[in-house]
């Protein structure tokens, strides 16, 4: 349809504000997820007060940035989690919050069950305590149950329940959408990048192959599902999967993390890809309008290895993050290209040659005992 | 209701149009839905509705040649489907 490529072309070109903003409002986190992509743990001193967030509140109200995915570390622990919603949601910005659910009491579900604008995504990443607290720590998957069970009781509708696909969890996506289903809530499932402390784990959590087009074939099949677009580059293996399918990284995603530092991605924390700081003269505002990184970012790309693809419509050769900390080069296929051009180059890829992602604000050393789990 | 290019309209009080350079998004602050309005001419129009007896009215003030009105009624038919217009007395 000739009216919807010009509108992807303009998003490749920017727009005036971003349409998928992710804030994380802490580094500080009671759990300690192994894939964690912001390597959370320690709340930074750094970190935006209540009042210089609600300054960067006021500035998404005059740029009309109508919500704002908002994320961590785990954001209810900030002492004014709350204040800041009341006040993004009386300044007209929506709010959608990720949360592993440690404060969401009964008390607290029936508060944000009874918001208008806010939404609320609860993240597991197993279908059962084994696989999940596997991934993000003993005790997690109760938590995050309970916290599901006070929403529903609540009666919030339609919350979210929100899966990073691993290889442990892909056999799990019927049952995950069970679950969805018993709580009337909806499923979102998101692709596993080697971001943060992802980038340790990803060799071992990333899906296979064989499981990458089990997720498409599953997906093609429930357009229900949401994804976040994140499954894009799976689109190489026939019908596009529904949404846009580019990497709107500086374009029409961006984010803007605990210290004010804004990245051209929730999944790019590192300094390649920082933009600015909602602190300097401008604001945010500056940073999305003005910056040298996401003016370069909104500059054609180069397909570079892929231009030979046929495919390279419909997977514009993948996630950025993604190449860039497995090391691979941007215009080039993804680690996980469908046709395996992805692996092939990675094997030419020595570890050091991958970019540290540093050690963020991770509470210590991360201990994975990945290896031990047969599935 | 289905469209009807005869009767008056507006722009739904809960929908927020952001100006962006292909045209406009509209939020739905509602149903959280974004929709894209792909030309400035469009932006016009919806804008305009509310000040005219008829949707078709709204295309004549703003001078939308004849021969352009049903394209530009089917988009009106598709946004009032997504609630972004809706009809008022
Ligand atoms: S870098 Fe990856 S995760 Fe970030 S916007 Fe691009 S495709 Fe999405
Ligand atoms: S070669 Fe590049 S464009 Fe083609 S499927 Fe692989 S990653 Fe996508």
């Amino acid at each position: 349809m000739a009216a919807s490529e010009r509108l992807v072309e303009h998003f490749k070109t920017g727009l005036s504000a971003p349409i998928c903003l992710t804030w994380e409002l802490t580094y500080a986190c009671n759990l300690a997820c192994v894939h964690c992509l912001s390597s959370s743990g320690r709340r930074d001193p750094r970190e935006l007060d209540t009042d210089e967030a609600k300054r960067v509140i006021d500035e998404l109200q005059a740029m009309q940035v109508f919500y704002v995915n908002v994320g961590g570390g785990e954001p209810t622990v900030r002492p004014d989690f709350f204040e800041l919603l009341d006040y993004a949601v009386g300044h007209d910005v929506g709010v959608k919050f990720s949360t592993n659910g440690v404060r969401i009491d009964r008390a607290v579900a029936h508060r944000i069950a009874a918001m208008d604008y806010v939404d609320v995504q609860v993240s597991i990443d197993g279908v059962d305590a084994a696989s999940n607290d596997h991934v993000r720590g003993a005790g997690s998957f109760a938590t995050a149950r309970r916290a599901m069970d006070n929403l529903a009781e609540a009666g919030f509708a339609g919350f979210k329940i929100s899966v990073v696909m691993t290889r442990h969890n892909v056999d799990q996506l019927d049952a995950l959408k069970a679950l969805a289903d018993d709580y009337r809530a909806q499923l979102r499932i998101t692709r596993l990048r080697p971001s943060g402390r992802g980038a340790d784990t990803w060799d071992e959590l990333h899906p296979t192959q064989e499981q990458q087009r089990q997720i498409y074939f599953w997906l093609l099949d429930r357009p229900d599902v949401l994804t976040g677009d994140s499954f894009f580059h799976l689109s190489a293996l026939g019908a596009p999967l529904p949404g846009l399918n580019l990497c709107g990284a500086g374009r029409v995603v961006c984010l803007i993390d605990p210290v004010g530092d804004v990245y051209a991605c929730p999944f790019v924390l590192h300094d390649r890809f920082k933009a600015g700081n909602v602190r300097e003269a401008g604001g945010f505002t500056r940073v999305w309008r003005e910056s040298a990184l996401f003016t370069e970012l909104r500059e054609p790309a180069s397909a570079g290895a892929c231009s030979s693809c046929g495919m390279y419509d419909a997977c514009q050769g993948g996630c950025m993050a993604a190449k860039f900390f497995t090391g691979l080069p941007l215009d080039g296929p993804d680690p996980e290209c469908v046709f395996g051009h992805g692996e092939r180059a990675l094997a030419g890829v020595g570890a050091e040659e991958r970019p540290s992602p540093g050690p963020g604000h991770s509470r210590g050393p991360v201990f994975v005992e990945l290896t031990r789990r047969h599935e | 209701m289905s469209f009807d290019a005869e009767r008056p309209y507006r722009l739904n009080p809960k929908v927020a149009l952001r100006p962006e350079p292909f045209g406009a998004l509209a939020y739905h602050f509602g149903n959280r839905r974004l929709t894209f309005l792909k030309t400035a001419r469009m932006v016009e129009v919806v804008r305009a509705l509310e000040h005219h007896p008829s949707a078709r009215a709204a295309l004549r003030s703003l001078a939308v040649p004849e021969r352009e009105w049903p394209q530009y009624e089917r988009a009106l038919a598709a946004l009032a489907e997504s609630e972004v217009i809706d009809g008022r007395e």
